[in-house]
């Protein structure tokens, strides 16, 4: 599923044309601004995209590095996090979501899933629930900014997959979250 | 003599053949409390049963004095051990404060079966009250204590014994979860399922042969059925979303189930092979944790609608939902009392998640345990054991509450944490 994106991020890149500007533009989207995206060295964690048969790159040409993974740029970012027993998007976490509806509206074959989480106070089944709200409203804001309804599934997994294991304000503030992650991660 | 009532029992056997192999892990099984009137009764060792492997009447003391409404009379220091009825000195159970006696013999029978007896003695009338027989095999005679510890129960507190009932809850083990299933005291669990991604709401079929539960084996959750005849299992419900939260119909061919498709989560009636979905409820909140009534009329469940988790109640053929809690901000997990008169749910004071139950008609509640973290509550097939998990220094285990607070018990596993318990259904083949 995943090869036609990295193609198609690898062409607008091979063609010079990529912003060193992380900051997210508004206007029309196009390949081109897939930001956070240097033509020379890629950071040393950025994993190069697997080539198509076809494709074997020239040791000589610039390593291409994959959008979602590179950690310089935004769209690496997964996680936007909820206040205890809330389900409304901070707005420190809308550059994020609005980052990641443009990817999705640039390239209409990516599908993403959002996973709500919860603390584990409470109801194991209500908090399924309410991690399902934390992700259906990101997906909401996701599709007010041009993704569309196909490309989305959440699902919630409750308290059951906690990141952090602790039992204090700390651990439960980093579970209560949605990740964001794309099919074929 | 009318009195033996011979039953064979080989039925029973038949559901476990199939089952994976016992898993290493057993329940511990701790009492607190005690009921305000307990029987005192003495049970004399059964005539030869120190031929067995397991003493049959250490199990049905167990289980008597397990219930909180029994206390066991020393047996210890006779010259001679009754097995029938005309070999009972009654004075000296008398002085001894004994109110009931029970004596029995076991013998081995040709074909490779044992032959197992007992009768229940009134002490002061001396009179029988119960008596029966047994023809089992050896890995059938902790199940037969259990019948017999069911029949003296019955016989003197007027309720239907659940000690040959069983329950199923998870075990969370590092990073494995297994869903197993034990005998209500705890002995023999098994494993129904291991999977490295977390199980959770697991739910006994009315029949007892199957369990419907949640699985995220799939990164996502899934509603499945397995057999504990066969072992296999089916997916009931994997639609797109969450789909989770099964509870059975009486008759067990439909499940009710919580899925988001159409958007938030809302309760859905499916038939038990996967087919024909319907809708039940229609809010823009949640709705969760569906539980049939006895009758089979109405669909209790937790709804956020009035703005905070309570617990509402709806016809199981659709209709309006009717709010029946209101004490509190967050009332979740209800589920109905096999006589339907009354929903135990977990409660939310000051921080604290405790088991309570509230009766329909006086609408009173009552809580039953405090300073808990309380989850998933479900009542025993005869309504007078509460069984649900709560944690003791971060360690999840299984506690049990009678239905009146008065006695409690805690069953905590030999390895990792317990919890999801669900109480099974008495069995028809029994």
């Amino acid at each position: 599923m995943r090869k036609p994106i990295f193609i198609m991020a690898a062409l607008a890149l091979l063609a010079g044309c990529a912003s060193q500007d992380t900051k997210e533009q508004a206007g029309a989207a196009v390949e081109e601004r897939t930001p956070g995206v240097g033509d020379k060295k890629p950071p040393v964690a950025a994993k190069p995209v697997t080539a198509a048969p076809v494709a074997k790159p020239a040791v000589s040409k610039p390593i291409v590095t994959n959008p979602l993974k590179d950690p310089k740029n935004i769209l690496s970012k997964r996680s936007v996090y909820f206040d205890y027993d809330s389900t409304i998007v901070k707005d420190e976490f809308k550059p994020l979501i609005t980052a990641h509806a443009r990817y999705l509206a640039q390239h209409r074959s990516a599908k993403i899933v959002i996973q709500g989480n919860t603390d584990e106070r409470g109801s194991r089944e209500y908090n399924i629930a309410l991690g399902q709200r934390r992700a259906d409203g990101v997906k909401q804001m996701m599709l007010l900014l041009g993704a569309q309804d196909a490309q989305i599934e959440t699902v919630s997994f409750g308290e059951e997959k906690p990141r952090a294991k602790g039992q204090d304000e700390a651990s439960y503030a980093e579970n209560r979250r949605s990740d964001i992650v794309y099919a074929g991660e | 003599m009318k009195i033996y009532n011979p039953l064979h029992i080989v039925l029973f056997a038949l559901l476990w053949l199939s089952l994976a192999p016992a898993a290493h892990s057993e329940l511990r099984i701790e009492i607190i409390g005690g009921g305000a009137n307990q029987v005192p009764i003495a049970i004399a060792p059964f005539k030869a049963e120190e031929t067995l492997p397991e003493q049959v009447t250490a199990v049905v003391a167990a289980d008597l004095v397990r219930s909180g409404l029994f206390r066991i009379v020393d047996s210890g220091g006779l010259t001679a051990i009754p097995a029938e009825s005309a070999e009972v000195q009654y004075p000296v159970w008398t002085a001894r404060g004994a109110d009931a006696l029970v004596i029995g013999s076991v013998a081995p029978l040709p074909n490779g079966y044992w032959d197992v007896r007992f009768r229940l003695l009134d002490v002061a009338k001396q009179l029988q009250l119960a008596g029966f027989a047994y023809q089992v095999t050896t890995q059938q005679l902790r199940s037969t204590a259990h019948k017999i510890a069911d029949a003296i129960y019955e016989k003197l507190t007027g309720d239907i014994g659940v000690f040959g009932t069983r329950i199923t809850y998870v075990v969370k083990q590092g990073t494995r979860f297994e869903l197993q299933v034990a005998d209500a005291d705890g002995y023999g669990a098994q494993t129904i399922l291991a999977s490295n991604e977390p199980i959770i709401s697991p739910k006994w079929s009315p029949d007892g042969t199957r369990l419907a539960y949640v699985s995220f084996e799939r990164k996502k959750p899934i509603v499945y059925i397995q057999s504990l005849l066969t072992g296999s299992r089916m997916v009931v419900a994997d639609f797109n979303g969450s789909n989770s939260a099964p509870a059975w119909s009486p008759d067990g061919r439909r499940l009710a189930v919580v899925l988001t498709k159409d958007g938030n989560s809302q309760i859905y009636l499916i038939n038990a092979d996967g087919s024909g979905v319907t809708r039940l409820t229609s809010s823009g909140t949640i709705d969760t944790e569906p539980n049939f009534s006895p009758d089979g009329q109405w669909v209790i469940f937790t709804s956020d609608r009035g703005g905070s988790p309570q617990i509402y109640r709806v016809p199981a053929g659709g209709g309006a939902p009717e709010r029946l809690t209101f004490e509190g901000s967050y009332n979740v997990s209800p589920r109905y009392a096999p006589d339907g008169r009354s929903f135990v749910f977990i409660q939310r004071n000051a921080g604290n998640f405790n088991v309570a139950v509230q009766d329909f008609a006086s609408k009173q509640t009552q809580v039953l345990t405090d300073n808990g973290i309380d989850e998933s509550p479900s009542f025993a097939p005869n309504g007078r054991i509460i069984l649900y998990a709560t944690e003791i220094r971060g360690r999840g285990i299984l506690a049990a509450v009678s239905s009146d607070g008065r006695v409690r018990q805690r069953f905590s596993a030999d390895i990792g944490d317990a919890r999801e318990p669900a109480w099974g259904p008495i069995l028809k083949s029994q």
